[in-house]
């Protein structure tokens, strides 16, 4: 599955060319945050960036199926997120929903859209000026994941906190 | 010519009724209200032409002619190797008994001529072969450009003819064409004739783009964009290649349709987590909200005189089908199986409703009539999604998704038709990837 990283790890190397090569896997894991967009491999990235925040905080957070509310498990990396984005404030950002491919076009993207406006608020609730949030879906249209499987499913269901 | 009997005495013929010849034969006829059972054996020979350019586009409008019929499922045209009659010969009289003798029922008879200011004047007449009747037949003059058009004019007038039923092959299909890997999928606006031919793209592949809808006139396309990143409605004119926005909204708009008159686009909005239906009216730049809900309201579709919309509602629970005043006025729940229903759109009959259903992890096109009554299933797969409804509502297409391992492969994502009984399923050629289709009007 080494390819579903690359696209983050690909922005953040081009932000960060002259720093060695971030790890484009998430199995090492050692900041406990339940996403397979971190990395352990942290040495080298600055403080405040955006692969600070992908590597290190988590970017990501998962949905059951057809459900838009926050699961337990999100709350840790959507705890961090706030506490990252507080720091740091001058960032604004965008929150991406996204859906699996197991449903129709149009239901998909006002599913995404929930599921975008529910992190969104958790961050809110959590501190993070409002300002500075804003939502798009892509309802099904941006798996991360490729196969038609469960483990792929599961992966696309997902709210992204992209830095602006 | 007496022997041709009227339409209306012929109530219960099932295909084709032939009686032996001698006593008094039904009308070649097909009824296409119960399951096709035996497509009708039809004799299109070459147009006729003087010069060579007359007789190419005569080969050409007998071939569009003849794949038209076919593709409907209702007609066999036969293997032209097989005529008795030569092409010059029939333009003086057809001789009836050879074709008969090839088991033809119908017969095109049909020339192409020169009006000397650079059209080409078209005639074709429609034969009843064992009767030795006309059925049908006109003459127009084109540019010779446009000879799939005459030619698709000659199909609807004899689909028309011995079914009963509006053509629907002079039409066009906006869809979304796909191509590149399923993480990162180009999506392009594409137009083409219903058969496939005529494809150009109208947009890049720049950005994202869905679900287009014709309006009534078929020279404008409502569609999704994420143009500059944020989803919105916008109306593309076809004559002037220009693109509109539909207007500014706070939130996200989608899930656009035309109303009937085209003065309406009905639309979604999602907005802090809901997702509510509205509708613009084009002429005053006025939007209404028609939906006050928490749920996800969405997908909706107007009943063909405009009054009602249907649409989708998770309200209940999981997503059913709806049926409110086009006011927004007295929602009620119409579907009640097992399973989630989703994209209704209203036959442009009006008597019916498609939709796409998810149940045991399938999807399924199926119809209903607008009270809910009379379910039935189409069409089955992995994915299939977005039934369209071609003008005479006998035929819908839709698009079919294979699913794919994890690194993408298998993924195809093709554009297909089904008759309303459920039969006659095609794959619609088209050069790249297809999602989304909408079947055009019939072109004036």
């Amino acid at each position: 599955m080494k390819l579903r990283f690359l696209s983050i790890f690909a922005a953040a190397a081009l932000l960060a060319a002259c720093e060695s090569a971030p790890s484009d896997t998430g199995k090492t894991g050692g900041t406990g945050v339940t996403t397979p967009s971190q990395s352990g491999g942290s040495a080298g990235i600055v403080k405040g960036s955006k692969e600070d925040f992908v590597a290190n905080v988590g970017d990501r957070v998962f949905f059951d199926f057809d459900k838009y509310n926050v699961r337990a498990d999100a709350k840790a990396t959507l705890d961090k997120q706030a506490a990252w984005l507080k720091a740091y404030p001058n960032y604004s950002l965008t929150i991406e929903g996204h859906a699996d491919e197991r449903g129709t076009r149009e239901y998909n993207l006002a599913l995404g859209e929930r599921r975008a406006n529910s992190v969104k608020e958790y961050l809110v609730g959590a501190g993070v000026a409002a300002s500075r949030v804003k939502t798009v879906s892509y309802g099904k249209e941006r798996p991360v994941a490729l196969g038609s499987n469960e483990a792929a499913w599961s992966q696309n269901r997902r709210g992204v906190t992209v830095l602006n | 010519m007496s022997r041709i009997r009227s339409i209306a005495a012929l109530v219960a013929v099932f295909v084709v009724s032939i009686v032996a010849a001698g006593s008094v034969a039904a009308e070649v006829r097909i009824d296409i209200t119960r399951g096709q059972m035996k497509p009708l054996p039809i004799a299109i020979p070459d147009f006729a032409g003087s010069s060579a350019q007359e007789s190419q586009i005569g080969k050409d409008i007998a071939r569009v002619v003849s794949a038209d019929l076919e593709r409907s499922g209702l007609f066999k045209p036969i293997d032209p190797k097989a005529f008795i009659q030569t092409v010059a010969s029939l333009q003086v009289q057809p001789r009836f008994p050879d074709w008969k003798a090839i088991n033809a029922e119908a017969l095109v008879q049909g020339k192409v001529e020169g009006t000397g200011d650079g059209r080409v004047r078209v005639e074709f007449r429609l034969w009843d072969v064992f009767n030795e009747a006309y059925m049908t037949g006109w003459t127009l003059s084109a540019s010779p450009a446009d000879w799939r058009r005459l030619s698709h004019k000659v199909a609807d007038a004899i689909y028309k003819r011995v079914t009963g039923e509006n053509g629907y092959f002079d039409t066009q299909i906006v869809y979304i064409a796909e191509s590149g890997p399923k993480n990162d999928r180009k999506k392009r606006l594409a137009i083409m004739d219903q058969d496939g031919e005529g494809h150009r793209f109208l947009t890049d592949g720049a950005e994202l783009v869905l679900t287009p809808r014709f309006s009534p006139s078929s020279r404008e396309i409502t569609y999704l964009s994420y143009y500059r990143g944020v989803p919105r409605v916008y109306i593309f004119n076809l004559d002037t290649g220009r693109r509109e926005a539909l207007g500014n909204f706070p939130g996200m708009t989608f899930a656009p349709r035309f109303s009937p008159d085209g003065n309406k686009v009905v639309f979604s909005m999602a907005e802090s987590g809901n997702t509510e239906i509205y509708e613009m009216n084009l002429l005053t730049r006025q939007k209404r909200q028609l939906t006050f809900n928490p749920a996800i309201d969405t997908a909706p579709s107007y009943s063909p005189d405009g009054a009602q919309i249907v649409f989708e509602s998770d309200r209940g629970g999981g997503q059913q089908l709806y049926i409110m005043g086009a006011d927004g006025s007295n929602a009620n729940r119409i579907s009640f199986g097992d399973g989630r229903y989703a994209t209704p759109v209203w036959s442009p009959r009006g008597d019916l409703i498609a939709f796409t259903k998810q149940k045991g992890g399938q999807f399924f096109i199926g119809v209903m009539r607008p009270d809910g009554s009379g379910e039935r299933l189409l069409a089955e797969g992995f994915l299939v999604e977005g039934p369209t409804w071609a003008p005479n509502g006998r035929v819908l297409a839709y698009w079919r998704e294979s699913p794919s391992d994890e690194r993408g492969r298998g993924q195809s994502v093709r554009l297909y038709t089904i008759d309303l009984t459920g039969v006659n399923e095609r794959v619609l050629l088209t050069p790249l990837d297809g999602s989304d289709p909408a079947w055009s009007p019939l072109i004036p």
